[in-house]
This record gives structure tokens, C-alpha cells and sequence, in this order.
């Protein structure tokens, strides 16, 4: 959090960092679920999209679908172990919110510094699956059993590869600290070269677009959106979700989204740093930086993920065991390599 | 100080219930499910240790795969929804007869070592002295659990495969 002129107590501290947490969510979701979604898939794909409400290339629809969930019924099947599936997507989100405790968008707009940073960040990621997995076993249908199976199989084959794609960067900024990695990036130099720092996906670019593809699949979106297949598994673990909690599903997905982009951004474009931009300017820049960032690294993951058709299940395993992980190891390697040699 | 016994005390409760709640459920999926929270409360003893990193490597670990290669199997292998009346049996007397006796012991031998004695608490310790303290001092015993560990692995393979 900005360090404000006023002195708060711990307890409205902590009520402000968890509001703007709370917020940050649902406002990352919809302005990626209206920019990538509803817009930028129409246009890909030579067709309007939501153009009515609201005005201004209908900005509306989505708060109005969102209104519109929150009234319908709350849903469970007779068999479904009610608890267990009422409780499943907020496990999702919480994991969701938990990522954006770490990512910082100023010298001193962080919510927690961690010291352990980004590998908290993935820790807490990984969480998600467990939620997946409880929505789909209470869920009593086969289809949703299915997709939960698809998803923990699919989330820990990428785990590994997403962990080991960001070791490189932590070798040449020498932290785990996400702030600490921003700060590498802004004060450090190309081969003796300063004049836009250090930015890590010039020299991590394979690191890069190993985390790219890991985060991809960590999603479950396209080309590996076999846990959500909707034309197999009509639409996987969400399938007996209704109102609000498939709501909360949606949010998480977007919200997730957010957050892997942010990680990205922070880790290897630099997240809040502009070259020669230091102090209080930064502070004020900074949010504004990195959500440009974000917006940028997001544009990637979206155009893959409208571009490409779906990937076979054995394929999505052999990518990641044969291909990914040993490329990540090489990668780690070399990195630790030209760290010592340079 | 007060603080993080406040905050011990809560997660103590919550990590008993949990693990009684282990024990007692038919559910096996409900079970495995409890074994989160315990493991999450785990991981939140250590933040209050100050072992950030350990903390960290217990949720990536225990929680985000081993737990979820028990709901993986659980889910490949069981009638998913029913209840099973064998995990509750007659055996849970005994058993929480042991459980009782090991409680006493492991309180009588802690409270007689420390009796009122306060332990101070160390300032946290940050993720560059682990990895020195890996990397420099026991980077042989560190080497060998990794040759261990892939001994294991490659045996797995072997034991597994049926060609």
C-alpha cells in the first residue's frame, strides 16, 4: 500500500489492503472478460459483439450479465454433497486473491513485499486445483468427475514447468522478491548497455514463453481447455453450477487470468519500472505502467487462446513432460552458466 | 507475543478438529479434504516461526500436489458419493485410547523440559540464508537426498512398468 501522510492503525490498514484486493478481482475480470472477450474474439473472428448496452460499444453487457446471475436460483443437484459444493468456488478465488498480495504497482504500492514473493505467488496458485477438484467430485455427475480428473492431471503436469520457467529470473536478479526483481530490471544493463535497464524477457525470452505456455495451461483455456471442453464434457466442472457460485467460477477464471498476467508483466517486462523513472513519479505512474503491461501480456494470451483448436489430452502430456520441462532445466542451466561466467 | 498466541491457539483448534475430523468421517474424499485444513495450519505455524519459505514449500508441496494426487486416485478408484461404514469401525476406542496417552506424554515431557521458560522468538529467516546454508554448508547431504529421491523414482518406473 501507498505510505500515506496519515498514520493508520493495523486494523484499517488491513481493512484497506483487503477492500482494494477484494476489488481488484471483479474489476480485472470484467475489463478482461469486456476487452478480450466480448471485443477483441468478435473482431478476430469478423463479427460485432455486444454493441447495445450501455452505449459505448455495449460496456454494459457484462455488469448486466453479471446482475443477471446474482438473481438467479442457487442450484443443487438431489445427490450432490451440498457443502462440499457450495464452498468449492470461493476456494477458487481465494487462491485467485491471495496471488495479488505479492504484485507490486509502485516502489510502495505493494500490498506485502514477501521476501519469498514469486514463489509464494505460485504456491498459492496452485490452490485452485483443489477447488476444481471439489466442484467436480460434489458436483454427482459424471461429466463434471471427468473434468476434474482432466484438470488435476493437466495443473500438475504445468506446475512444474511454470515454477522452473521463473527460476531464471530469479538467478539474474538474484531475489525471489517481486519488488526486488522490478528493481533488477529497472537498475540493471544489456551487456553494459542501460538505457532501458534490463528488461528479462530481452535475455529470459525462453523463460518467457515457457511461462506463457504453462500459464495457458494453468488457465485451462485454449488450446488446453480440455477440463472445460464444452463440446465433450459440456462444459466440464461448472456444469451443475448456477447463479451466483458459476458467477464466482467466471470471476476466477478472468480474475486468475489477471493475476498470471501481472506475474508475467512483473517478472519479465519490468512490471511498474519506466526507464529513468524513479521516486513519488513512479508511484503515481506505476499502476497505470503495469496494467499497460498487463494488457499487453494479456493480448498474447488471448490471441492464442481464439486462435488455436484444442489439443488431444496425450498430447497436452507429452508437451508438457517430453518438451516443456526439459527445455525449462536447459534453460536454468545455461542462465546459471553465463550468471557465474559473466 | 500475545498476538501469536492468539493466533497459535486458533490454528491449534482448528488443526485438532480438523485431524478428529479425519478420523471420524465415512467419507474418504471428506477426509482428504479435512487433511487440507490440517496441512494449511501447518504451513501458518511456520509463517509464525518466521520459516517464510518452509511455509510457502508446504502449501506448494502438500497441499497444491500430494494432496491433490490423494483426490486424483480417491476419485480414479472409488465409488465416488457413498459413504463407507469401514473407515468408522470398532477400532476407534482403542484408538482414541493412544491418542489420549501419546497427548499426556508429549504434554508431560514438554511442560516438564520447559516449565514457564519463554522462547524468544528469532527474527524471520530470509530465503537467501536457507539456500546459502543449502548450497555452501550441506551440499553433500543436499546431493545425496537428491540422488536418493531419483533412485526411488527411477524404482517406481521400473516396479511399474510391465513390458
Amino acid at each position: 500500500m501507498m505510505t500515506l501522510a496519515l498514520d493508520l492503525g493495523w486494523g484499517s490498514t488491513l481493512a484497506i489492503k483487503t477492500l482494494v484486493i477484494m476489488l481488484l478481482i471483479p474489476l480485472g475480470a470484467l475489463i478482461f472478460g469486456w476487452v478480450f472477450l466480448f471485443k477483441m474474439m468478435a473482431h478476430m473472428q469478423s463479427r460485432l459483439g455486444p454493441m447495445d448496452s450501455g452505449g459505448f460499444h455495449g460496456w454494459f453487457q457484462l455488469i448486466g450479465d453479471g446482475i443477471k446471475f446474482m438473481q438467479k436460483e442457487d442450484i443443487f443437484p438431489e445427490k450432490a454433497d451440498r457443502r462440499v459444493m457450495a464452498l468449492a468456488p470461493f476456494v477458487v478465488l481465494l487462491s485467485t486473491f491471495l496471488v495479488f498480495l505479492v504484485i507490486p504497482a509502485g516502489p510502495r504500492i505493494v500490498v506485502e513485499p514477501l521476501d519469498t514473493g514469486v514463489f509464494y505467488a505460485l504456491a498459492v496458485s496452485s490452490l485452485s486445483v483443489i477447488g476444481v477438484l471439489m466442484a467436480g467430485w460434489a458436483s454427482a455427475n459424471k461429466y463434471a468427475l471427468m473434468s476434474a480428473l482432466r484438470a488435476a492431471g493437466q495443473l500438475i503436469a504445468y506446475e512444474v514447468p511454470l515454477v522452473l520457467a521463473v527460476v531464471g529470473v530469479v538467478i539474474q536478479a538474484g531475489t525471489m522478491n517481486l519488488q526486488g526483481i522490478v528493481v533488477a530490471q529497472q537498475e540493471g544493463a544489456i551487456f553494459g548497455w542501460d538505457g532501458i535497464g534490463h528488461p528479462f524477457v530481452l535475455t529470459q525470452i525462453v523463460g518467457f514463453a515457457l511461462f506463457m505456455i504453462a500459464a495457458q495451461a494453468e488457465l485451462t483455456q485454449p488450446p488446453f481447455d480440455m477440463p472445460v471442453a464444452e463440446s465433450e464434457l459440456v462444459g466440464g466442472y461448472m456444469v451443475e453450477y448456477s447463479g451466483f457460485r458459476f458467477l464466482l467460477f467466471f470471476l476466477g477464471e478472468f480474475g486468475t487470468a489477471f493475476a498470471f498476467s501481472a506475474l508475467a508483466a512483473t517478472l519479465f517486462l519490468g512490471g511498474w519500472a519506466l526507464p529513468g523513472v524513479h521516486g513519488g513519479t513512479a508511484d503515481a505512474l506505476g499502476p497505470v505502467v503495469v496494467l499497460v503491461k498487463v494488457m499487453l501480456v494479456a493480448f498474447l494470451m488471448f490471441w492464442a487462446r481464439f486462435t488455436y483448436p484444442r489439443m488431444r489430452e496425450d498430447q497436452l502430456q507429452s508437451l508438457a513432460w517430453k518438451w516443456l520441462i526439459p527445455l525449462a532445466l536447459v534453460n536454468i542451466l545455461v542462465t546459471g552458466a553465463l550468471k557465474v561466467a559473466f | 507475543m500475545v498476538a501469536q498466541n492468539v493466533v497459535f491457539g486458533v490454528l491449534a483448534a482448528a488443526m485438532a478438529v480438523s485431524a478428529i475430523g479425519i478420523v471420524r468421517t465415512k467419507n474418504i474424499m471428506h477426509a482428504a479434504l479435512f487433511l487440507v485444513v490440517v496441512q494449511a495450519g501447518g504451513a501458518g505455524q511456520f509463517i509464525l516461526l518466521g520459516a517464510e519459505f518452509v511455509a510457502w514449500v508446504q502449501v506448494l508441496v502438500y497441499i497444491g500436489a500430494v494432496i491433490v494426487l490423494f483426490l486424483f486416485g480417491i476419485m480414479l478408484t472409488r465409488d465416488p458419493m457413498t459413504a463407507e461404514e469401514s473407515l468408522d469401525n470398532d477400532l476407534k476406542w482403542p484408538g482414541a485410547a493412544a491418542a489420549l496417552l501419546l497427548a499426556g506424554l508429549l504434554a508431560t515431557v514438554l511442560i516438564d523440559a520447559f516449565e514457564k521458560e519463554e522462547i524468544e522468538l528469532v527474527a524471520p529467516t530470509y530465503t537467501r540464508a536457507i539456500t546459502n546454508s543449502i548450497f555452501r554448508s550441506y551440499i553433500i547431504p543436499f546431493e545425496i537426498v537428491g540422488l536418493l529421491l531419483l533412485a526411488a523414482l527411477i524404482g517406481a518406473v521400473v516396479l511399474a512398468r510391465r513390458d
